[in-house]
């Protein structure tokens, strides 16, 4: 390495570390402000703490509320996850294996959803949750979230479905293997890693989503996690360290959730970018 | 000889007869509607109804009777917090797309080599992309905190007052637009580097060959082949910043007096929250078609691009 490349190599890596400060410091001061007293936490951020005093993070792991938030978005989210995937791979693999009059309008009127955001029918779907009498039932958030998540799911499904190779279809087809019976025996599980890919999408975005349930959830018993959050923060304006042990409680499970399916999780992150 | 060949040579009725038995129709009528009544039911009808509505004032009991015409949406377009709404969002989408973009890019082009240093930048850049936005949103909340956060401890390390940026009408919509920076430049920098990883060797190679310097390299060779991704990053710059929510309600709610709305915070307050449910589906309205313009102006420049 010549002396040119090594003092680029050093400006490289010094501003890629300014970069991850910027990054890093904020959740590093979150996680350890959750340890500290708030006197301390006034006077010094980002330090270390003095006494790393478990007390805030007692209180809230020992806190059945704080559970029941995780259970009710785990619950609400795997099953957006379930419903996605069967009812948007059941759709997609009519579009992908029949050709029928209309098929290609259908199949266009259900990638609209991918055309404008979630919030712009926020108001009238409140009115029909409540008229159809869901309102602060978990069917308010999974329903609209399958709905939405339909779009993106179907266009992925379809193209995945279609590079599967004919033959097997013929084959199966001759010996009188019918439509139905071939999706569930060899599309589906032939389809694998398109369906954790879609399937871990639909989950960190319904794990996450905060507007739907805000609008349809009103008791605490019903409440997601980041509503929980928000009413916590409420609960306890001026003592920041509790609120951040309860972030940092709600973030930990995240970023172990993203570092062991990283792979699926920046495939469909990205490739749900891509989705146009 | 595939089976629709096969299937053309017989008779009508023998082909309706094998397709109900074979179970194509079933198929089709089982498999497909599940999917069309939910998208239907919660996605589409909401919709339309979205723009009946905008033309009652109603609060959302009984059924809309008060037929009002335009006027929910002159009523928008003469508030001055809905202009500061719009006025943001164009904010948020020029920091995007002259900031984030730009520092997504550069270090795309640092690290998108596979190293194991590399890969830990990666993913301490994308770590706040996976975080959730209200999550993201309290985080700085607390630090731009003027009594506790770190901005108090900077200030305080430099002996001068504390200051409360998240209450300061001129400043606080910078500190909200900080967060965005800060929880999607790794989600642009991610589909760059994807991009980047395909740009062949060879041609590199074959340009610094030919004495490129590095920067012609990446003016010549990497961005030109990495055009599609910018314009679609550059698309999820402009969508995202329509629909920012989540991160403006931990951090300053719409406030210091109404400065930090957007467009859809302002749906929520003067819409939802008040059930003015007329009013707020005519914002709804004008949401949906803003975001079609922008998808459908997309699918212009995207096929373009693909055609050169």
């Amino acid at each position: 390495m010549t002396r040119g490349q090594l003092i680029r190599n050093i400006l490289r890596v010094a501003f890629l570390c300014v970069v991850a400060s910027f990054v890093l410091a904020p959740m590093l001061a979150t996680v350890l402000g959750g340890f500290k007293s708030n006197a301390e936490i006034r006077t010094s951020a980002l330090s270390l703490p003095e006494s790393w005093n478990l007390e805030f993070y007692g209180s809230i792991v020992s806190d059945p509320a704080f559970w029941r938030y995780l259970g009710n978005s785990l619950l609400i989210s795997s099953a957006a996850v379930i419903l996605t995937l069967i009812v948007g791979s059941a759709a997609a693999y009519v579009f992908a294996q029949i050709r029928f009059f209309g098929s290609r309008m259908l199949f266009s009127y259900l990638l609209l959803g991918l055309m404008f955001p979630f919030a712009t029918a926020i108001l009238p779907l409140f009115i029909k949750v409540r008229d159809i009498g869901l309102l602060d039932t978990w069917w308010a958030v999974i329903l609209p979230q399958t709905a939405f998540s339909l779009s993106l799911a179907i266009l992925l499904f379809r193209t995945f479905f279609e590079q599967l190779p004919k033959e097997l279809f013929e084959a199966a087809y001759i010996d009188g293997c019918g439509y139905v019976r071939f999706f569930w025996r060899f599309t589906l599980p032939l389809s694998a890693p398109i369906l954790a890919t879609v399937g871990v999408f639909v989950f960190v975005q319904s794990w996450n989503n905060f507007l739907l349930p805000l609008v349809v959830l009103n008791s605490r018993e019903a409440f997601t996690w980041p509503l929980g959050m928000m009413q916590f923060r409420g609960e306890y304006v001026t003592q920041w360290n509790r609120t951040l042990a309860f972030v940092t409680l709600t973030i930990v499970p995240a970023i172990v959730f993203f570092l062991a399916a990283q792979k699926y999780i920046v495939a469909g992150l990205t490739g749900g970018a891509v989705k146009g | 000889m595939t089976i629709a060949a096969a299937n053309r040579r017989l008779p009508a009725s023998e082909r309706l007869r094998r397709s109900l038995s074979n179970g194509r129709v079933t198929a089709a009528l089982v498999l497909l509607p599940p999917a069309l009544i939910l998208f239907s039911l919660f996605v589409m009808l909401p919709l339309g109804e979205s723009a009946y509505y905008s033309f009652f004032n109603w609060n959302g009991y009984g059924t809309p009777t008060e037929f009002v015409g335009l006027e929910n949406f002159e009523r928008i377009a003469g508030h001055s917090i809905f202009h500061k709404a719009v006025g943001n969002t164009l904010k948020i989408v020029a920091v995007s797309l002259f900031l984030q973009m730009p520092l997504a890019l550069l270090l795309a082009l640092l690290i998108h080599r596979k190293t194991p240093t590399n890969a830990v930048f990666r993913l301490i850049f994308f770590l706040p992309y996976i975080l959730a936005e209200v999550a993201a949103g309290l985080i700085w909340s607390f630090v731009f905190d003027g009594n506790y956060g770190i901005t108090a401890s900077i200030a305080g390390f430099f002996g001068a007052d504390s200051f409360f940026i998240l209450a300061d009408r001129e400043w606080a919509f910078a500190a909200v637009m900080t967060v965005i920076v800060w929880k999607y430049f790794g989600f642009h920098m991610m589909i760059y580097i994807a991009a980047l990883q395909s740009v062949p060797e060879d041609q590199i190679e074959a340009a610094r060959i030919e004495g490129a310097k590095r920067l012609q390299i990446v003016r010549y060779v990497q961005i030109p082949h990495i055009k599609p991704a910018i314009i679609v990053s550059a698309f999820f710059a402009i969508i995202g910043a329509l629909q920012v929510f989540d991160v403006i309600i931990p951090l300053t709610n719409g406030g210091p007096s109404n400065q930090t709305h957007t467009i859809v915070t302002y749906l929520y307050t003067f819409g939802l929250t008040r059930l003015n449910i007329g009013f707020g589906s005519a914002v709804g309205v004008i949401l949906f078609i803003a975001a079609i313009t922008v998808a459908l102006f997309y699918q212009r420049i995207f096929t373009r691009g693909k055609q050169a």
